[in-house]
């Protein structure tokens, strides 16, 4: 689906990208993991054409779109949400919705009726009318999402949707995650809230300082020297397995 | 939707005229729905794409030149003249768009910039030959609605609602189509319309065409209703600024926004006018009341209508 080789981002003397390389299959809930400011973000800024990268490239369905923007990714089936949630603040919901919609239809009953569909879907059917300015975290989160599969992807990229969540919230939108796997749209993700990622990421990539450092699944990783050692510092897998021991 | 609004102001201006037939209540009249188009332009450019602009005389001033001076030199008529200065406006907003989008320009930036082509435009109407310079260009009077320059002022009046009506009929038309569901999205996140396969760069020259020539209709007009422009008039920066205090008034991003916008600052304008003794002093009311509105109702006199609406919701 997804197949990433080489791809670098440079910003002045920070290599924000450096050579990662990284394939998401079909059909799965792919994750990505990693340190704060490893270059998650960074790396689905220029996988979805918000930035263009220096080197590498990126094939999305066995087609080349290094570099393209934004709108004609979008338009080939790969949509990002945003981490800083960016609803269209005046507009009702279900308006914002429908902007998606419009990508595949210009009839507005149909766009309307496909927002009220996708609202069922996420969990925020009774909020249609409301204005998304008065949304709390978790339903400007579940907007993001709504949107983003409003416009029918093939694959989808989210941009930490849990973050900010409380634990409810969270245990309630893991299954829709789940199921929009289920209606065929293939997941990657960005995840800070390792509950989410070990019930829903079949296949995890951990980043950090650009580079992608280990892959495997989620469990597996937890116990990689490297990764922890990414996280917690240098030494840090030996103390801890150190303790253990003790 | 409810068609109940538009079918009763239609009817309502259709009728007007037969009403009041005084010269000075039809050139009211004329007046109102002179702005509540040009406003209606600036709206649909700076309240419905919120790509606000300083400049936009530039498209009015386009629009009055292109049919004054295809009647002058090419002896054009002025109704395939009045279509011609539509087109032309639209070419302008567009080309304008391209340029300022396609460098990136947004918000303040974009404002600056079409004031400062409004001022270009201006300066150099005033610097070339072929458009009169700085005396402006007269149309010679011929009396007679096939050369639009109707005998009685009611023909303008009719003249000007079909060309108000028209501009409120897209107003409506971009509340409900997908064109103006992608310019709501521009106006409220760029980037998060980018991300949803909205060709942002593309429908913003697109609207700014279309605002453009409606602009240029307003300008058409204005050249055959007063038989005269100069550079500083059609291009000046009041007419700018009329267009968007217009809209802002009456509420950017609205269907009558602009009409209720035009209707109280005409009315204000003409009665401190005929009304004030001292110099100036219509000026002073006519600003007093602009901060009265801008600070009481941020969001245009429709926010009055608006309560009511949901209060009768209510009840």
């Amino acid at each position: 689906m997804l197949e990433i080789r080489g791809l670098s981002k440079i910003f002045g003397g920070l290599r924000a990208l450096d050579g990662a390389s990284l394939d998401v299959a079909e059909g799965t809930i792919a994750g990505l993991i990693g340190p704060n400011g490893a270059g998650k973000t960074t790396l689905f800024a220029a996988l979805t054409g918000f930035l263009v990268p220096d080197e590498g490239s990126v094939r999305l369905r066995d087609e080349d779109i290094t570099g393209r923007p934004p709108h004609l990714i979008c338009r080939r089936g790969m949509v990002r949400t945003f981490q800083i949630t960016q609803p269209f603040a005046h507009l009702s919901v279900r308006e914002n919705i429908m902007v998606g919609a419009y990508l595949h239809t210009p009839d507005r009953a149909l766009a309307s009726a496909r927002a009220e569909a996708i609202a069922q879907q996420v969990g925020m059917a009774e909020l249609l009318e409301r204005t998304a300015s008065g949304l709390t975290l978790a339903g400007r989160k579940r907007l993001e999402l709504a949107r983003a599969l409003a416009t029918q992807p093939r694959l989808l990229l989210l941009d930490e949707v849990m973050a900010g969540l409380n634990p409810p919230e969270i245990d309630e939108l893991i299954p829709v995650i789940q199921g929009i796997r289920t209606s065929g749209v293939t997941v990657f993700l960005i995840e800070h809230v390792m509950q989410a990622v070990m019930s829903l990421a079949e296949n995890v990539y951990v980043l950090s300082y650009g580079k992608i450092i280990a892959q495997g699944a989620p469990r597996q990783l937890a116990a990689d020297p490297i990764v922890i050692e990414a996280y917690l510092g240098h030494g840090a897998a030996k103390r801890m397995a150190a303790s253990a021991h003790a | 939707m409810n068609w109940k609004i538009p079918a009763a102001l239609l009817a309502a201006a259709l009728a007007y005229p037969f009403i009041f037939r005084s010269n000075f209540a039809i050139n009211f009249g004329v007046l109102v729905l002179f702005y509540a188009l040009i406003g209606q332009a600036w709206n649909i450019a700076g309240g419905y794409a919120g790509q606000l602009s300083f400049g936009h005389a530039v498209f009015f001033g386009t629009g009055a030149y292109c049919s004054t001076i295809l009647q002058l030199k090419l002896g054009w008529n002025p109704w395939p003249g009045l279509a011609a200065a539509a087109g032309a406006g639209a070419l302008v907003g567009a080309l304008i768009a391209a340029l300022s989008f396609r460098f990136g320009l947004r918000g303040s930036y974009f404002a600056l910039i079409t004031l400062a082509f409004a001022e270009v435009f201006r300066i150099l109407t005033n610097a070339v030959e072929f458009t009169g310079g700085g005396l402006g260009l007269l149309i010679p009077l011929k009396r007679g609605a096939a050369n639009f320059q109707f005998a009685e002022r009611i023909g303008f009046y009719y003249a000007i609602l079909a060309l108000a009506a028209l501009s409120i009929g897209i107003a409506i038309w971009l509340k409900r189509s997908r064109f103006g569901a992608q310019l709501a999205a521009i106006r409220e996140n760029e980037d998060a319309a980018r991300a949803l396969g909205i060709d942002t760069y593309r429908e913003k020259v697109k609207v700014m065409a279309l605002s453009g020539a409606l602009c240029a209709l307003g300008g058409s007009f204005y050249a055959q209703y007063y038989l005269y422009i100069d550079p500083t008039v059609v291009f000046g920066l009041d007419k700018s600024a009329e267009m968007l205090l217009v809209a802002m008034i009456g509420g950017t991003g609205t269907v009558y926004g602009p009409l209720i916008g035009s209707l109280l600052l005409t009315l204000v304008g003409e009665v401190t006018r005929a009304n004030t003794e001292a110099q100036g002093l219509s000026l002073i009311i006519y600003g007093s009341l602009l901060i009265l509105i801008i600070g009481f109702l941020p969001n245009g006199l429709v926010e009055l209508f608006k309560l009511r609406w949901r209060r009768k919701a209510r009840a």
